[in-house]
């Protein structure tokens, strides 16, 4: 029933994107949605849609694969087109009724429809290269410095990658319980509001208790391998940057400066 | 008329690198008032095979008919089929949610359009079926012990009356008496309703001394699909599948290489013991 959701989830395969350290992935990530918002012109986001495109040949993860992912989204993208749209002020160029669409509310909407496709895109081009471990290996080693001013770095940490780690269990869960439900005549199908709320009910009460269960089981699981949060704890796989990763930082430093050179002149 | 499943084929994640064949060719006819056992390894397609026969999954490929109607077809009424072909599914005791047993029970019965009053004698009916003692009618399911959470969970498909009884891995995570009491419930549920009942399991002895037929499952195909005591003849090819004969036949195939002419077939203890005194004679004793 989930199947259609691959938003960003993790695509096992072999790349120079899923060999980078994931260090460089998340700063790169950072530096790309920042970007976006540095970018203000054609010639901008053009740059920004290249970049991305280039990102996505080096992943070797199906286009195809990807676009599915972007299905889930299509609605809210849709919301936001249609307001920025109808609710823009500005020079009139058509209108029916209370309706009327303007210039300005054209061009933002345009912007704004483009800005949010790459912004998802190339977020998930990092989730979709990167496993969850990796990525919370990374969040810990890149926010190290904030342990000087008592931030639990490490807890957020294991925080983060056990919610992650959880995502598809909890998935898989509620296809399971929703399943045994129907077989049992729930109807989830509903267009009836109050229906449909109401026929939640016997999906939340099981997964919630599920979610419960599985927690208690895993804090027991960690207790019984004496687990003590992060001090003094070594990694199996350190995190070590490589030639490849130097040149990637640099290949970012150039596009960053691209961008702010096309805000500039264009 | 019961289900025929017309060579189905299914994948799971199709058209990714994950792609799975679940079930690869399956054909083979259900009818009424049988009691059949359906075995096979973990990952071999059994769940998924059961999955398709009341409407959860749709086959890749292939067709299953219900009573001869198509149930991919668009006329068909799937609630029906639902209500017809009642699945219980592995772990059934983690969908519970209600207040207490009887309202969990009654939950199918009433998506069934029943009224309060029918719903509620369907489910008391049901929960005598599956022995639970009365007092914990209107306990909370959630305080019940796991074989008591599980009989509670059967007895919710059970109260929507279906023809055909599907349960998959009733006895998982059960200890072993646990597991007896769920199995003779459910060859007393046959003996005493009129239904059809799949069991799906990955222990022979499970489903040995119960069921009129096993079909077994491997790699997503159907391999074998006969009487147990045939079945059970292919002792070497079944264990190649990570499966095991029942442990009586091993001692029986035993006592025969060590020259008692006994016959192999015997499915449970009692029978075993019964061949044996036959030859007694032979054993000079």
């Amino acid at each position: 029933m989930f199947d259609t959701i691959t938003l960003g989830q993790y695509y096992q395969t072999d790349s120079l994107l899923h060999r980078l350290d994931p260090r460089v992935k998340l700063v790169g990530t950072f530096v790309y949605l920042i970007s976006l918002f540095v970018v203000d012109s054609f010639v901008g986001y053009i740059a920004a849609a290249l970049f991305l495109a280039a990102m996505i040949m080096l992943s070797n993860v199906p286009f195809r694969y990807i676009v599915r992912g972007m299905k889930t989204i299509v609605f809210l993208l849709l919301i936001t087109v249609v307001f920025n749209l109808f609710l823009t002020p500005g020079e009139v160029i058509w209108h029916a009724g209370i309706f009327k669409i303007t210039r300005e509310g054209l061009t933002f909407a345009i912007k704004m429809a483009v800005r949010l496709s790459l912004l998802i895109l190339g977020s998930s081009i990092m989730t979709l290269t990167t496993t969850p471990t990796q990525l919370t290996d990374a969040l810990e080693s890149l926010l190290r410095p904030l342990k000087k001013v008592h931030v639990p770095v490490h807890e957020i940490a294991m925080m983060m990658s056990i919610a992650l780690r959880f995502i598809p269990i909890l998935m898989e869960e509620t296809d399971k319980i929703m399943k045994a439900q129907i077989a049992r005549g729930a109807d989830f199908e509903s267009k009836n509001i109050v229906k449909k709320i109401k026929s939640m009910v016997p999906l939340l009460v099981p997964l919630f208790i599920s979610a419960f269960r599985r927690a208690n089981d895993l804090a027991m699981a960690m207790e019984a391998r004496c687990y003590r949060g992060g001090e003094g704890r070594t990694k199996m796989k350190p995190l070590v940057y490589h030639g490849r990763d130097r040149v990637a930082y640099m290949v970012l430093l150039a596009f960053f400066a691209i961008c702010i050179l096309t805000r500039i002149f264009f | 008329m019961g289900i025929k499943i017309d060579d189905i084929c299914f994948e799971y994640e199709r058209g990714t690198a994950m792609q799975v064949t679940a079930l690869d060719h399956i054909s083979a006819e259900i009818p009424d008032n049988q009691f059949i056992g359906l075995i096979g390894h973990t990952g071999s397609g059994k769940s998924t095979l059961v999955q398709t026969l009341n409407g959860l999954l749709k086959p890749t490929s292939g067709h299953i008919y219900y009573n001869g109607e198509d149930i991919s077809g668009e006329k068909f009424d799937k609630k029906k089929l639902r209500a017809d072909v009642g699945l219980v599914f592995q772990y059934p005791e983690h969908q519970l949610f209600e207040i207490d047993v009887l309202t969990d029970v009654m939950f199918g019965p009433k998506n069934l359009g029943l009224s309060d009053a029918e719903a509620k004698k369907r489910a008391l009916e049901a929960l005598e079926s599956v022995h639970m003692p009365e007092k914990y009618y209107k306990s909370s399911p959630f305080d019940l012990s796991g074989g008591q959470k599980r009989r509670a969970a059967i007895a919710g498909v059970l109260a929507m009356r279906p023809k055909i009884l599907i349960l998959d891995e009733p006895t998982a995570g059960l200890d072993p008496k646990g597991r007896d009491g769920i199995l003779g419930m459910i060859s007393d549920m046959k003996k005493n309703l009129n239904m059809t009942i799949i069991l799906v399991s990955h222990s022979m002895d499970d489903v040995a001394r119960y069921v009129d037929r096993i079909m077994v499952m491997g790699g997503g195909k159907l391999l074998y699909d006969d009487e147990p005591v045939k079945v059970f003849r292919h002792v070497q090819e079944l264990e190649n599948l990570g499966l095991a004969a029942p442990q009586i036949t091993y001692i029986m195939k035993l006592l025969k290489e060590k020259g008692l002419d006994v016959s192999t077939d015997a499915l449970t203890v009692e029978q075993a013991a019964a061949e044996i005194m036959a030859h007694r004679r032979e054993l000079h004793v």
